[in-house]
C-alpha cells in the first residue's frame, strides 16, 4: 500500500463525516436562505435576497453576540490564566490532580441546571438581597449583560483553563531558572519567558471559547431573560417559534460568515505574533 | 598517624577567594544531598566537582547559583554571606546540563538575554556589540539569527556558553555541559572551554562524572561521595596522594590489596597482606593502627620480571597498547590485577605471553597505604 493510499484511507471517515454532517446541512441552509417563507411555516424555494435585506431587524442580536463573545472570551482568559498558572506552576503535585478535577466538576451536571442556580443567585432573592442587607439597594443583576457575562465566564472557564494549563505545564522549568540566573526578576521572567511560551495555549483556549460563544443561546436565554439575546436566540425564535425558516437561514448564514471573518482575522493576528516564533503558531 | 602536607579546603595559594562554602548542608526531606561542604574557590581558578551519579554535584552547584538555599551553613561570594540573595542578583551564571536555551528566541536573542535584564538598561548598540563579541568567541558569528532548534548539539552548547559568558560573571558554573556530546566533539569542546577560561580569566566550576575530563581541564578537583567532599586537590595530587581507596579508584585506576597495619618505619608503614607477606607503603590520609587498610599500587608502577623477586603471578591476558603493554595477571593469594609495562622493559625482558609464570614487584615509595573504604 502506498503512503498516499494509506493517508486517503485514514482520512476517509473524517472526510465523509465532514461532508455529510457539515457541508450538506450548510448547503441546505444556504439554499433556504434565498427562499421565501411558506404560509404555514417552512420554506418555499425561490431566489430572492429579501431575507438578507431584512437582516437589520435582527441587528441587536448580532451586536450583543459580537460584543459579549469577545468580552466574554477576554474575561475568561483573564480569570483562567492565573488559575491555570497556579495549577501548573505553584500547586503541589498532590493537590494538582484534585484541583484539576474540581475545575471539571461543573461539567458533570447540565449547563441548564447550573444556569438555574445562577438565576437564583443573581435574582432578587440572591446577591441583590445580600447587598440590600448591607445597605446597597436597587441593584439589578439578572437579565442584564452582566448576568450573561457571569454565566459565560462560569460556563466556559474550564475550556479556557485546560489548554493554558497544558502549555504552562509543558513549559520547561529549567528555562525559568535560566532566566533568573541571567538576572531577570520574577516579573520579567514571566513577561519574557512564561507568557510567550504559553501563547499556544492562550490561542487555543480563546479560539475554542470564542467560536462556541458565537453560537451560544442557552446562557443569554436563561440569564438575559429575553433582554440580552444572542444570534443563537434569534435562530431558536425564528426556526422553532415563528417558523420562518427562510429568514432564519439567512441569519444563520450571516452568522457563519461573520464567524469566518473574525476567526480568519484572529488567526492572522496570532500567526503574526508567532511569526518570529514558529513553535507558537496555532493549529 | 596524620601524614601528608597537601591542602584540601583552601583555594590555591596566592589567589583571592571569590566564593566559599562553609559547613553547607542541604536536605530534601529525608534525603541529605549535601553534607557539611567546606570549599573555597580562588579567582580565575578552574575547579571541578567529580563524583558518581547522585553524589550531590548538581546540588552543590545549585547552592552556589542561588537556586537552592542551604539547610545549614553559609555561602559566601566575594567575602559576603549570600545565603538569602536570590539567583538573579548573584554575579554568577550557569550553563545548564541540557542548556535550557529559550526556544522562542534566536541565537542572538538568547545570548543577549542577560544583558537585557541589566538595570540601568544598556544601550541597544552596546548589547549588540557584546553579543557580537560573544558570538565570535564561541565561533558562531554566522548563526546569530538562527533558531535554537536549527542548531546542532555542539552549537547549542556553545550558545549556552556564550549566553553565560557575555555577562562577564565572577563565577561560571557548568553542569555536565558536555554530557550530551559525542566523544570527538566533547574533546574539542573541552579544549575550547579551557582556552576560553584562560582568555577570559573567569572562574569556572565544572560538574562532571568523567574523570578524564576533570583531570585534563581542572586546576583543582573536588571529589564527592554521598553528599560529602572526600578530597580536594590538584589532579596530580589526587593521583599521587589519594586519601582513600575511593579517590584512588576514581582518579586513574589502581590495584588494591587488603591488609592490616603492623608497624611504622619512619615515613613508611608496614602492612601485612592476605598472603602473610609484609610490604611497606606511604600512608595518606589519617590512619590508625587497627584500621582496615589497603595497599594501592598503580599498574604503571609495577614491574613484571622473570627473576624470582616479588609476588608470583601467572599472565592471564596481554593487551598491546603501543607505548605500554597491559597485562592482566593473577596471583594465588592476591587475586587478579593489572600491570602496565613500558615498551622498553618489554624489549629488555622479552614479551610475556599468557600462561607465563612471572614475578611482580614495586618500589616501596610507589605503594600507598589507604583507608579501605
Ligand atoms: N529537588 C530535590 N528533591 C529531592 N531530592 C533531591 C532533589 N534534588 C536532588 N535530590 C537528591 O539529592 C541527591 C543528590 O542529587 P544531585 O542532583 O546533586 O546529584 P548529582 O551528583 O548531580 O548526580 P548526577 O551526576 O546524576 O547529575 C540525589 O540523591 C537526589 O535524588
Ligand atoms: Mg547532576
Amino acid at each position: 500500500m502506498t503512503g498516499r493510499m494509506r493517508t486517503t484511507l485514514l482520512l476517509a471517515p473524517a472526510g465523509t463525516w465532514f461532508l455529510v454532517m457539515l457541508l450538506l446541512p450548510l448547503t441546505v441552509v444556504l439554499i433556504f436562505s434565498f427562499g421565501e417563507r411558506a404560509p404555514a411555516g417552512g420554506v418555499v424555494p425561490a431566489f430572492t435576497f429579501e431575507q438578507y435585506a431584512n437582516l437589520p431587524a435582527r441587528w441587536t442580536a448580532f451586536k450583543n453576540t459580537l460584543t459579549l463573545a469577545p468580552v466574554g472570551t477576554l474575561a475568561s482568559l483573564l480569570i483562567a490564566y492565573p488559575l491555570a498558572y497556579f495549577l501548573a506552576v505553584k500547586a503541589s503535585p498532590k493537590w494538582k490532580t484534585i484541583l484539576l478535577v474540581l475545575v471539571i466538576v461543573p461539567f458533570w451536571t447540565s449547563i441548564l441546571i447550573r444556569s438555574y442556580a445562577w438565576i437564583f443567585l443573581l435574582g432578587g432573592r440572591g446577591i441583590p438581597a445580600l447587598l440590600e442587607w448591607v445597605g446597597i439597594e436597587g441593584v439589578r443583576l439578572i437579565n442584564t449583560p452582566f448576568a450573561v457575562l457571569v454565566g459565560i465566564i462560569y460556563g466556559y472557564l474550564p475550556l479556557m483553563v485546560f489548554p493554558i494549563y497544558v502549555s504552562l505545564d509543558r513549559l520547561d522549568k529549567r528555562l525559568l531558572e535560566a532566566s533568573s540566573d541571567l538576572g531577570a526578576t520574577r516579573w520579567n521572567t514571566f513577561r519574557q519567558i512564561t507568557l510567550p511560551l504559553s501563547i499556544p495555549g492562550i490561542a487555543t483556549g480563546c479560539m475554542l471559547v470564542f467560536i462556541l460563544l458565537m453560537g451560544e443561546f442557552l446562557i443569554p436565554a436563561l440569564l438575559g431573560g429575553g433582554k440580552v439575546f444572542f444570534v443563537g436566540n434569534a435562530l431558536v425564535d425564528l426556526f422553532l417559534q415563528s417558523r420562518n425558516w427562510a429568514y432564519g437561514s439567512a441569519v444563520a448564514v450571516t452568522l457563519v460568515i461573520v464567524m469566518l471573518i473574525t476567526v480568519t482575522v484572529y488567526m492572522r493576528l496570532i500567526n503574526r505574533l508567532g511569526a518570529t516564533r514558529e513553535d507558537v503558531s496555532i493549529m | 598517624m596524620n601524614v601528608g602536607g597537601y591542602r584540601t579546603g583552601e583555594a590555591a595559594v596566592g589567589k583571592t577567594v571569590i566564593a566559599e562554602l562553609r559547613n553547607v548542608s542541604k536536605r530534601f526531606g529525608d534525603v541529605v544531598a549535601a553534607r557539611d561542604l567546606n570549599l573555597s574557590i580562588g579567582e580565575g581558578e578552574f575547579l571541578s566537582f567529580l563524583g558518581p551519579s547522585g553524589c550531590g554535584k548538581t546540588t552543590a552547584l545549585r547552592i552556589l547559583a542561588g537556586f537552592e538555599a542551604p539547610s545549614e551553613g553559609e555561602v559566601l561570594l566575594d567575602g559576603e554571606v549570600v545565603n538569602s540573595l536570590e539567583a538573579h542578583r548573584r554575579p554568577v551564571n550557569m550553563v545548564f546540563q541540557h542548556y535550557a536555551l529559550f526556544p522562542h528566541m534566536t541565537v542572538a536573542q538568547n545570548i543577549g538575554y542577560g544583558l537585557r535584564q541589566q538595570r540601568p538598561r544598556l544601550a541597544k548598540a552596546t548589547i549588540a556589540e557584546k553579543v557580537g563579541k560573544a558570538l565570535d568567541v564561541v565561533r558562531l558569528s554566522d548563526f546569530e539569527d538562527r533558531r535554537i532548534w536549527e542548531m546542532s548539539g555542539g552549537q547549542q552548547q556553545r550558545v549556552a556558553l556564550a549566553r553565560a559568558i557575555v555577562n562577564e560573571p565572577k563565577l561560571l558554573l557548568l553542569d555536565e555541559p558536555m554530557a550530551a556530546l559525542d566523544r570527538k566533539l566533547r574533546k574539542e569542546m573541552q579544549i575550547e572551554l579551557q582556552n576560553l577560561q584562560r582568555k577570559l580569566g573567569i572562574t569556572f566550576v565544572l560538574v562532571t562524572h568523567d574523570q578524564e575530563e576533570a583531570l585534563s581541564m581542572s586546576d583543582r578537583i573536588c571529589i564527592m561521595r554521598a553528599g560529602r567532599i572526600v578530597q580536594i586537590g590538584a589532579p596530580q595530587d589526587l593521583y599521587d596522594r589519594p586519601n582513600s581507596r575511593y579517590v584512588a579508584g576514581f582518579v586513574g585506576s589502581s590495584n588494591f590489596f587488603d591488609g592490616e597495619i603492623i608497624g611504622q618505619n619512619g615515613a613508611l608503614v608496614s602492612v601485612r597482606l592476605a598472603d602473610g607477606r609484609v610490604v611497606e607503603g606511604t600512608p595518606t590520609g589519617t590512619l590508625s593502627r587497627d584500621q582496615n587498610v589497603c595497599i594501592s599500587v598503580r599498574p604503571e608502577q609495577m614491574k613484571l620480571t622473570r627473576k624470582a623477586d616479588g609476588v608470583a603471578v601467572e599472565v592471564r591476558n596481554r593487551i598491546f597498547l603501543g607505548e605500554h603493554t597491559e597485562y592482566l595477571v593473577a596471583s594465588e593469594t592476591l587475586g587478579e590485577f593489572l600491570v602496565l609495562s613500558p615498551r622498553q622493559s618489554e624489549l629488555n625482558d622479552g614479551p610475556f605471553e599468557a600462561g607465563d609464570k612471572l614475578f611482580v614487584n614495586w618500589e616501596a615509595n610507589s605503594a600507598l597505604v589507604l583507608d579501605r573504604n
